[in-house]
């Protein structure tokens, strides 16, 4: 059993309006498996269909083979994208009670709560009320509850949003310590960028359609453009341009470098190599910066909307 | 249903913990029995001043009636003019001048008998001389035409029909009063309760979706668990707060009552002097026996339990209606076109309930409300202290759990649906499409 996780032909529709047309993911174990796609493309009720807030017309959901039954709802921990807290309870009741709720007892909750608010340095909170609280305060108590009673599978909508940097990057740090502990992760945005970094799966959805999944590095390759950037010293810029625009497709580059080199994208075909680019690029000469560009999630995303 | 009870407690804590609960449990009734204390207060003030109303009578055959009381002095005037009398009365600032000409008849007396005042009189003044003035000339008109009025007197004969039913119940006519009073005060409290708190669990609603909680919680608990559990905690608090309530009323009302108890025995007073009157025949000792005993009669035992079950079934029932309609709403504002519908049956049920029920306890109009779930509450308990058959009142108690069963599915539909929606103001066309989803 390989897969954590796995939706198949999730089909989910609000009146007329189809919200998952026919929709199948697979998460691996241990992943971080990015959900991606732009608002409203129906990422939150897929996360809903999988928390068991909403039931999929038809589809079927399994965790760890087993087909979705209420139990589950303790292995699965889920920070959704619009979260908050009862204001006019206090922070450490409040977590008590949203632990409580996840099937811990009081004593546990008590415990790992403790943990988790001397590791943020949050212990003194306890006695505060939420709306004393700053958004990002509010949001670390979020995160702590969600991941508190230690569940199979995270589920993190935009986590990132309202964390100022320092405090983004104190949450992307627990995640990745969360996957490595043998967390299995969902991690939904909108925002490709943070994806890059953390996300080993992916899928996208657009307009309530799969329309691309499988692991980055796969689609990364799949993607891959074959351009090379290039900065080459040399002493007749005029003459190189035209000597590797007969043998290959050259495109203006933005790189930036710190000596006055000349900077194209060069593009090869199917048939050449990178090595025979760099032979020609030596003969003109000294070859200061080669790097192939990886196509971003963002130019993934962009260009598969676009193909559909 | 360990969720159900962590919910239903954390609602329960929530609302008694809240502030505004604690000083409204605490202030209202001392509000109230200030207010109360305050009116007896103005009132004592208000009667503080004793009046001198100026008698002249000139036929001679009143004034013997106007004998002063402490409130009231009767100040009788004799051989001056009207004219002087006038004077006499405004100038020393009496209440005013009451006279009577001489005529021939009683008649032609009582049609030209004046009042004359500063101010226009009190009614109760005017009805206590009223009263007086019949009286006597009732007794001279009696004398008049040969009759002893004493003699009319012992002729009068007390009717209170002793009504009995079929099985041997005996009830009376006075205790009719008393049904109403009991029947009334319970559905009229039932009334107010579902009101307060059923705005109460509809503003709890809408707090999780405007705090953004829901979500967390949903993803726990199924919504129907979280409905139930703040119907549950919200009906808790409710009780709570009423039997606060009652206790710190009563106590209050003991405490004010030795405050003013002059007023009280005053009171009294007055009751034993009206019974003092009309001590020749017993009857009015037999009525306040009889009102003792009719309260015993009264099946209490049977409307203590039909007023607990009608409670929670009527409570229930509308707490989750109001549930939904803070699930279908972002704000508090927006819930106007939602209430309407809501409140019309629980007025309704008030409206039948004190004017149909007076009017004919086993009518088809009351027997009807008395079984359709959303006035049955109100209206079936107002019947009851009436005698309505144990059959029909457990047949109505069932209608309305199987409607709060009904009402509940409903309500968690558009709750599930409502709670993850925003933005939206909702119509009923979309309530609709709720339903379907």
């Amino acid at each position: 059993m390989n897969n954590l996780l796995v939706a198949e032909n999730i089909i989910k529709k609000y009146g007329d309006f189809t919200a998952l047309n026919n929709v199948s993911i697979e998460v691996p174990k241990g992943s971080i498996f990015g959900l991606l796609g732009p608002n409203g493309a129906g990422k939150t009720t897929l996360i809903r269909i999988i928390n068991q807030i909403t039931m999929p017309d038809k589809g079927l959901v399994t965790l760890d083979g087993e087909k979705l039954h209420a139990d589950h709802i303790k292995n699965i921990g889920y920070l959704p994208e619009e979260r908050g807290l009862y204001k006019s309870m206090k922070v450490g009741e409040q977590a008590l009670y949203l632990a409580q709720l996840k099937g811990l007892t009081k004593a546990q909750a008590r415990e790992r709560l403790k943990y988790w608010f001397d590791k943020f340095g949050i212990g003194d909170w306890w006695n505060k009320k939420v709306q004393e609280l700053s958004k990002g305060m509010a949001q670390k108590i979020q995160f702590i509850v969600t991941v508190l009673h230690q569940p199979k599978l995270l589920i993190f909508d935009e986590p990132f949003s309202g964390f100022d940097p320092i405090n983004a990057n104190l949450i992307k740090d627990e995640i990745l310590q969360l996957r490595d502990e043998g967390a299995t992760i969902i991690f939904a945005t909108h925002r490709m960028e943070s994806v890059e970094e953390l996300c080993d799966h992916i899928a996208l959805i657009h307009e309530s359609n799969k329309i691309l999944d499988g692991k980055l590095i796969d689609i990364k390759r799949a993607y891959k453009s074959n351009i090379y950037e290039v900065g080459l010293l040399t002493e007749n810029k005029a003459e190189t341009e035209n000597y590797l625009k007969e043998k290959f497709e050259l495109s203006e580059a933005t790189f930036k470098t710190i000596n006055d080199e000349v900077k194209f994208n060069i593009k090869i075909d199917n048939g050449q190599s990178a090595n025979q680019l760099i032979s020609h690029l030596t003969t003109k000469g000294q070859l200061t910066h080669f790097v192939e560009v990886i196509p971003s999630v963002n130019d993934i995303f962009i260009q598969t909307v676009q193909n559909n | 249903m360990n969720h159900l009870s962590l919910i239903t407690k954390r609602e329960y804590l929530n609302k008694v913990k809240n502030k505004s609960f604690i000083i409204m449990t605490f202030l209202s009734p001392l509000i109230m029995v200030a207010l109360f204390a305050l009116i007896a207060y103005l009132t004592q003030l208000n009667n503080d001043k004793v009046r001198i109303i100026s008698v002249l009578d000139e036929s001679s055959l009143f004034a013997s009636e106007f004998k002063s009381t402490e409130s009231t002095k009767y100040d009788i005037l004799t051989s001056v003019t009207l004219e002087d009398a006038k004077k006499i009365v405004q100038e020393s600032e009496n209440y005013g001048l009451l006279y009577i000409p001489k005529a021939d008849s009683i008649e032609a007396i009582a049609d030209k008998i004046k009042f004359y005042s500063e101010e226009s009189p009190s009614l109760i003044v005017m009805e206590k001389i009223e009263a007086r003035i019949e009286d006597k000339a009732r007794n001279i008109k009696l004398k008049n035409s040969g009759l002893d009025p004493e003699l009319i007197d012992a002729l009068n004969v007390r009717i209170n029909t002793n009504l009995e039913t079929f099985d041997g119940e005996k009830t009376s006519k006075l205790g009719g009063g008393l049904k109403l009073a009991f029947g009334g005060a319970a559905g009229y409290l039932l009334f107010m309760f579902i009101i307060i708190y059923g705005n109460m669990i509809m503003r709890s609603v809408i707090e999780e979706k405007t705090s953004r909680i829901i979500e967390v919680i949903i993803s726990s608990v199924k919504p129907i668990q979280l409905l139930l559990g703040k119907i549950f905690g919200t009906s808790l608090a409710g009780i709570t707060q009423f039997l606060i309530w009652i206790v710190i009323g009563g106590v209050l009302m003991a405490v004010v009552s030795a405050v003013f108890g002059i007023n009280m025995s005053e009171g009294q007073m007055a009751q034993q002097e009206m019974m003092n009157q009309v001590s020749n025949n017993a009857a009015m000792q037999n009525e306040v026996d009889l009102v003792i005993q009719e309260m015993w009669n009264l099946p209490l035992v049977n409307l203590m339990i039909m007023f607990i079950l009608f409670f929670i079934g009527g409570y229930l029932l509308y707490g989750s209606l109001y549930a939904a309609i803070g699930a279908a709403v972002d704000s508090e504002t927006d819930t106007q076109q939602f209430m309407m519908p809501l409140l019309m049956p629980l007025m309704l049920a008030i409206y039948v309930g004190f004017f149909t029920v007076i009017e004919n306890p086993h009518g088809t109009v009351s027997q009807v409300f008395s079984y359709i779930p959303f006035t049955s509450p109100v209206v079936m308990l107002m019947r009851i202290p009436f005698g309505v058959p144990i059959w029909q009142q457990l047949l109505s108690v069932a209608i309305l759990f199987g409607t709060f069963f009904l009402t509940v599915i409903f309500a968690a539909k558009i709750y599930r649906v409502g709670i993850l929606m925003y933005g939206k103001k909702p119509s009923y066309k979309e309530l609709v499409k709720w339903l379907k989803y």
